[in-house]
């Protein structure tokens, strides 16, 4: 490809794709994540419905309680959109208030897995309970620690559009964020979906 | 001419408004309490499980394609994900039905 085929893409950034090589380094990670997050699902399936001593994963579930938790989730993809489209119109107070929600309604999220989690362990199920319960743990837990990442994420954006460092023309750096929240949740929808609620 | 050919390949459009948003929330919503529903009821298992994966599919492909705004932007992001994520799906299927988890 020709250096004449380089084409700015209305965040000043120049590149032979057309796009930005942040939002591009983005999308391929998280294509890559599709394979850490199968992994730990299909290492789950493997383990589910074995024979073994203790308590599974699946004699506890809550379902109303995951359920609410699912919705507090969805709902923080809403609010994270909400705050792209408030800096794309150059709107920084809004930027700020959304960008809060969804943290805080990550982490609810989070407080409602340590409950859960805490929740399993009185009952007799541990990391170390059995393979399922070992499982269920690392692939919920690396999903609530990608959750977290996402709050820390969104609290930094809030740090940055409170010193007055983030405005219209840097949109994409809350696109990119965004698009890694939006990941997390997919991935849950996925999780709630084949772990919780198909037995 | 070349360069016009990329932005067209490659372009990014104006991301939906507000409005739109807050629909798809309000259609996510409603699909998500349609799977708790069907948790709770008992149509067999075979098409019980085959409705919640096309609800979760649903969720899944309206997130990705209006939040994540793969519906807008470049046919080389989607091309991306789409990949890594067929790559997984095709890989672990394999990997379980090799372990005869399906059988």
């Amino acid at each position: 490809m020709s250096a004449d085929a380089a084409v700015d893409h209305g965040h000043g950034h120049v590149t032979n794709t057309g796009m930005s090589n942040e939002k591009l380094a983005m999308w391929t990670f998280l294509g890559s994540e599709c394979l850490l997050f199968g992994a730990l699902i299909s290492t789950y399936f493997l383990y589910r419905h074995g024979d073994y001593e203790g308590v599974l994963p699946k004699d506890l579930y809550d379902i109303p309680y995951t359920s609410v938790s699912s919705f507090v989730l969805l709902m923080s993809s809403l609010t994270m959109v909400l705050a792209l489209a408030a800096i794309q119109r150059g709107d920084g107070r809004r930027l700020r208030v959304w960008l809060l929600a969804t943290a805080f309604l990550g982490a609810s999220f989070i407080a409602g897995q340590v409950y859960e989690f805490t929740s399993f362990i009185r009952e007799g199920m541990t990391i170390k309970t059995n393979p399922a319960a070992s499982a269920f743990y690392t692939l919920t837990g690396f999903h609530g620690v990608h959750v977290t990442l996402g709050i820390v994420m969104l609290l930094s954006l809030w740090n940055l559009s409170i010193r007055g460092k983030l405005n219209k023309e840097r949109s994409e750096v809350v696109e990119i964020a965004g698009l890694y929240w939006h990941f997390v949740d997919v991935v849950w929808i996925v999780i709630f979906t084949v772990i919780y609620l198909i037995p | 001419m070349e360069t016009e050919h990329l932005v067209e390949e490659h372009g990014e459009h104006e991301h939906p408004g507000e409005g739109l948003y807050i629909r798809i929330a309000l259609i996510l919503a409603v699909l998500t309490a349609i799977e708790v529903g069907l948790y709770y009821t008992d149509f067999g298992e075979k098409i019980t499980n085959g409705m919640l994966l096309v609800l979760a599919g649903g969720k899944f492909v309206l997130v990705a394609a209006y939040f994540m705004h793969l519906k807008f932007d470049s046919r080389l992001l989607r091309r991306l994900f789409a990949s890594g994520f067929v790559l997984a799906v095709l890989v672990y299927i394999a990997y379980l039905m090799t372990l005869g988890i399906f059988v």
